[in-house]
């Protein structure tokens, strides 16, 4: 059907961000794709190294998995901001992926984590990292004959982990003004080994700082390290205006929020055994 | 133009029902329009008032959000659904008349599905809880207080059972 259709087909999976885009008469698809039925789309698979989720999962299923909350915290973490229960019930990971809203939670995830997405055309698949993978606003890098696959999460094996999620809106569940995401980890003498995070809603994709988190790594993550690593990425953020925020007062967020996400995070990685 | 009508069989409300529908009618038309199950209401037709919500397969979903072919082999449960076998309200619709959770009862019938689904799931949930049940639906009137008090209420009594 894509490799027919091209750009008038749209594959559809939970249809929450689709079908209210179609309802405002924002897209119009000639051919709607319905891959829910799809069983092979949809699983959660631990690997030492990575946890690979089907595309078509549904968000509430990755929210309630034990298993790779333990493995991926900053998932549950992430998909606690995500919607309502009523669109977490139908919405999917890679929905949420493929859809690309820059404020959205899980994107950040992808983007903060370095995951993998798997494409799949009729012609084959292809690996793409998220950093490449987030293109624009609801822009990424799947081309028109192509379906996301699966979602390959990176697990951290280090003993001492912590991540954390957080943003601020209007109401919970909203769009994200700002959201931020961290994770780091201890060595135990209790310096940064590795250090990961980032900013949503505050720039046309959201934004992963892996230079400056690398500065992170080898110190103690005190309280000032973390402001300054703050303040440089909010330096980096591009947000925009609107009703709800201008645009200083979003890299203010984008501030304090990085420097929650990284506190929070640090304070996890602390009380790890 | 005659749009191509597939034909869906949806157990609604315990009672299988079949039909021949075009692709683009939504969960919520069809159930509404259709089947006249008039209970389930339509706010803002894209997702955000939660009045749509219906059980599908035991979840609070948005039925304006479904197209009806999808919900094909799947159970859907409408406020029509929560009543007792003999017509007379729940627990939980009974405790909403009693702690005033309804004014106008736009929200109500989403109100009572997303909080049916807490209670099933969850039977002593705390204030959070039930506020972050029902977070996904909007109530311009009450003010939501009546209607966490509604479910807590209920959940007391069902507890007493």
């Amino acid at each position: 059907m894509l490799a027919t259709h091209g750009d008038s087909a749209k594959l559809i999976a939970g249809g929450q961000s689709l079908v209210p885009m179609m309802a405002m008469r924002l897209v119009r698809p000639a051919f709607l794709v319905d891959i829910n039925e799809i069983a092979e789309l949809k699983f959660v698979a631990i690997e030492t190294d990575f946890a690979r989720t089907g595309a078509c999962t549904r968000q509430v299923v990755l929210e309630r998995d034990d298993r790779l909350a333990a493995r991926v915290p900053l998932l549950r973490q992430a998909l606690a901001w995500v919607g309502h229960v009523q669109t977490r019930n139908r919405g999917t990971v890679g929905g949420s992926l493929a859809h690309a809203d820059p404020s959205a939670e899980l994107p950040l995830a992808a983007q903060v984590l370095g995951a993998k997405l798997v494409l799949r055309s009729a012609k084959g698949a292809r690996e793409v990292d998220a950093g490449d993978f987030f293109s624009g606003p609801m822009m990424t890098s799947v081309r028109p004959d192509e379906c996301l696959e699966e979602i390959r999460w990176p697990v951290w094996n280090e003993k001492r982990c912590g991540s954390a999620f957080t943003e601020i809106s209007i109401r919970h569940g909203d769009f994200a003004m700002v959201s931020a995401a961290a994770q780091v980890a201890l060595a135990a003498d209790g310096r940064c080994t590795r250090a990961t995070f980032g900013i949503g809603g505050a720039a046309g994709t959201p934004l992963a700082f892996p230079g400056i988190a690398a500065r992170l790594v080898g110190t103690e993550l005190g309280d000032e390290a973390i402001e300054d690593a703050a303040s440089e990425a909010a330096k980096e953020t591009e947000p925009g205006s609107d009703l709800h925020a201008t645009k200083e007062y979003r890299r203010h967020l984008a501030r304090v929020h990085g420097a929650r996400a990284l506190r929070e995070a640090r304070e996890r990685a602390r009380s790890a055994k | 133009m005659s749009e191509t009508l597939h034909t869906v069989t949806v157990e609604v409300n315990g009672k299988p029902c079949t039909a021949a529908v075009p692709a683009r009618l939504s969960l919520v038309d069809w159930l509404r329009e259709e089947l006249r199950l008039t209970g389930t209401h339509v706010g803002c037709e894209h997702g955000i008032c939660g009045a749509c919500s219906v059980l599908l397969d035991g979840e609070p979903v948005r039925s304006c959000l479904m197209y009806t072919v999808q919900a094909h082999g799947h159970r859907v449960t409408t406020v029509e659904g929560l009543a007792k076998p003999d017509g007379s309200m729940s627990v939980l619709q009974d405790s909403f008349c009693e702690t005033h959770g309804l004014q106008c009862g736009y929200c109500t019938p989403g109100m009572l599905i997303a909080s049916q689904a807490l209670l099933n799931s969850n039977p002593n949930p705390t204030e959070a809880q039930v506020r972050d049940a029902i977070g996904g639906n909007l109530c311009r009137c009450t003010g939501y207080q009546q209607i966490v008090e509604a479910v807590r209420l209920a959940a007391t009594r069902m507890r007493a059972k």
